[in-house]
């Protein structure tokens, strides 16, 4: 018997990893992967086969991770958990646990779609294993078509631009990156990427396929070799629903991490908790977060108090060089203020309501922006902010000089 | 653990702590082929609130942000150096994103750049403390 069992074997799975050994360092632990690889870092499959890394270097921990951590690490599925036995079932096995952490991660979402059968190479784009089948269809004049303009979708595209003959991208929003950016932002970044060489067809959808021919809303048709499916991503649920954990969208959890059903934790992209910048439960499927509730899971499970409350939605890609930092909510009722500043190929939108930076969008430079994602994140009152500076530039003068000599001159 | 702190009421706003950071970094011995005539990615950097100027580089925070947000699992803490393996970056900017000093910017090569203490480099100590002629940046022992 194990004394901790981990479903999954991503960064949330890591992260739990070390929370455990932080207050326990002898405790079995058993962690069940689907995948055949050790936890290697999953956002970097796109650059992968840009070139950017190599397999190798993309595992996340270093060779001798679960060595040195003491951990059993078991490629293989886990089936489903017996709560009341507190017992996980894989193959024809048994492990039984004393906790159990669900960090089973989330899976593409590939809607019905009329003659999708009738597609030959068709792929969706979210682990090591997809991206490396993707790669042996590339050829130089490969026509490529993405369906899905998120997170996803683009890198992916950004990813195969150099090595096929055309990458067209189409999705039912009616812009790029829907999710992170409102409309002025993801103009200049399609426009970025349109220079690039990326064709949109955006407010649009296939409404069949044949073959190698996808037929759209606008009656458009496109010919394509390779087709990726990029529409969306579901967290994985169902052994945690199973086990008979409250389930939404994700699997519902407490601020530690605790879901509805005794000594069961879940964390990452499968778990639904607390986004501060709402104020509601939500799944942020973004790497700092699984690692960090994968770390604060660990920790409760091993006897500790860890409890997290700042989290939210932040994110930080580029595009064939052009950068764009995120963060916190983009007020959509249009009560607050928004300050937007244009630089040279650039913009930055700040949100600021009800005396706080709500949100900020920046594509360009984004140095410091780190600093408007802390102000976020502490939910600081802009009554200790110099806001005329917040606006101008993200730098430490924007905040009280006795706090500046806090930051610089102590142990932070 | 010695960390780089900073007194803003001694800094004259010289930038010199900026030139011998690239200096120390470049790998070059001859200070104006390192320097002259090229964009330098220091790693600490002058900013100026008013008539007040000091310099800003990374805290070695006791629970790192981008240690925990790296997607690559590129930073480290390691006896309480927070370092950047640049050959796992891949210059997505997390880092960046999330640093609440401000002080983890973007390096020429595309990677991240971060103060690393120069424990590394040809200098083997803080070249932005040593160089500074007005004592506003020390490298000490302070408690929390």
């Amino acid at each position: 018997m194990s004394k901790y069992v981990i479903i999954g074997n991503g960064v949330a799975a890591a992260g739990c990893i070390e929370g455990i050994r932080s207050v326990d360092k002898d405790g079995e632990i058993t962690v069940f992967s689907a995948e055949k690889h050790p936890v290697y870092s999953r956002p970097l499959i796109s650059y992968y086969l840009e070139g950017k890394t190599t397999v190798e270097k993309m595992n996340y921990r270093s060779g001798d991770f679960y060595k040195q951590n003491g951990v059993r690490a078991v490629y293989e599925k886990a089936e489903s958990i017996d709560a009341k036995r507190a017992e996980v079932t894989f193959g024809r096995s048994k492990e039984k646990y004393e906790k159990l952490c669900i960090a089973a991660g989330s899976s593409p979402f590939v809607p019905p779609m009329d003659g999708l059968d009738s597609v030959k190479d068709k792929f969706t784009f979210m682990t090591l294993d997809d991206s490396l089948a993707l790669e042996k269809k590339l050829k130089k004049n490969s026509r490529v078509l993405i369906v899905g303009a998120g997170l996803i979708g683009l890198k992916c595209a950004e990813g195969i631009l150099e090595r096929v003959g055309s990458v067209t991208v189409c999705d039912l929003a009616d812009r790029v990156l829907s999710s992170i950016l409102d409309s002025e932002c993801a103009a200049v970044m399609q426009k970025h990427l349109e220079k690039h060489g990326i064709t949109f067809l955006l407010s649009d959808s296939v409404v069949k396929f044949d073959k190698n021919k996808a037929v759209m809303k606008s009656k458009k048709t496109v010919d394509f070799d390779i087709l990726v499916l990029a529409v969306g991503v579901r967290a994985d649920i169902q052994l945690a629903k199973d086990a008979g954990c409250e389930t939404d969208r994700g699997i519902v959890i407490d601020t530690k991490m605790k879901t509805s059903v005794d000594g069961i934790y879940a964390a990452g992209d499968c778990a639904q908790g607390f986004d501060s910048s709402t104020g509601t439960n939500r799944v942020l499927a973004i790497l700092p977060n699984a690692y960090m509730q994968g770390f604060c899971a660990g920790v409760n499970m091993a006897g500790g108090e860890k409890s997290m409350t700042d989290a939210i939605p932040m994110n930080s890609i580029g595009f064939f060089g052009l950068h764009c930092a995120s963060a916190g909510v983009c007020p959509s009722d249009g009560e607050g203020e928004i300050y937007e500043q244009r630089s040279c190929g650039g913009i930055k939108r700040l949100y600021i309501k009800d005396d706080r930076l709500a949100g900020y969008i920046i594509i360009g430079d984004v140095t410091g922006a780190g600093i408007y994602t802390r102000i976020i994140r502490e939910k600081t009152d802009l009554c200790y902010v110099d806001v005329d500076k917040l606006k101008k530039d993200a730098t430490l003068a924007m905040f009280l000089p006795e706090n500046r000599r806090k930051m610089l001159g102590g142990v932070v | 653990m010695k960390r780089v702190y900073v007194n803003e009421k001694w800094c004259l706003g010289c930038h010199l702590c900026e030139y011998n950071c690239a200096f120390a970094n470049s790998g070059e011995t001859d200070m104006v082929k390192a320097l002259k005539n090229k964009k330098i990615f220091p790693r600490v950097h002058i900013e100026q609130s008013g008539d007040i100027t000091y310099a800003v580089s990374c805290r070695h925070c006791t629970d790192p942000l981008c240690v925990k947000s790296c997607i690559a699992g590129a930073i480290s803490k390691l006896d309480g150096v927070v370092k950047i393996d640049k050959t796992k970056c891949v210059g997505c900017l997390t880092c960046v994103l999330v640093c609440p000093y401000g002080a983890v910017r973007p390096g020429p090569d595309g990677a991240a750049n971060k103060c690393e203490l120069c424990l590394e480099n040809s200098c083997g100590e803080p070249a932005c403390v040593k160089g500074c002629p007005n004592n506003a940046i020390v490298y000490e022992e302070r408690q929390g």
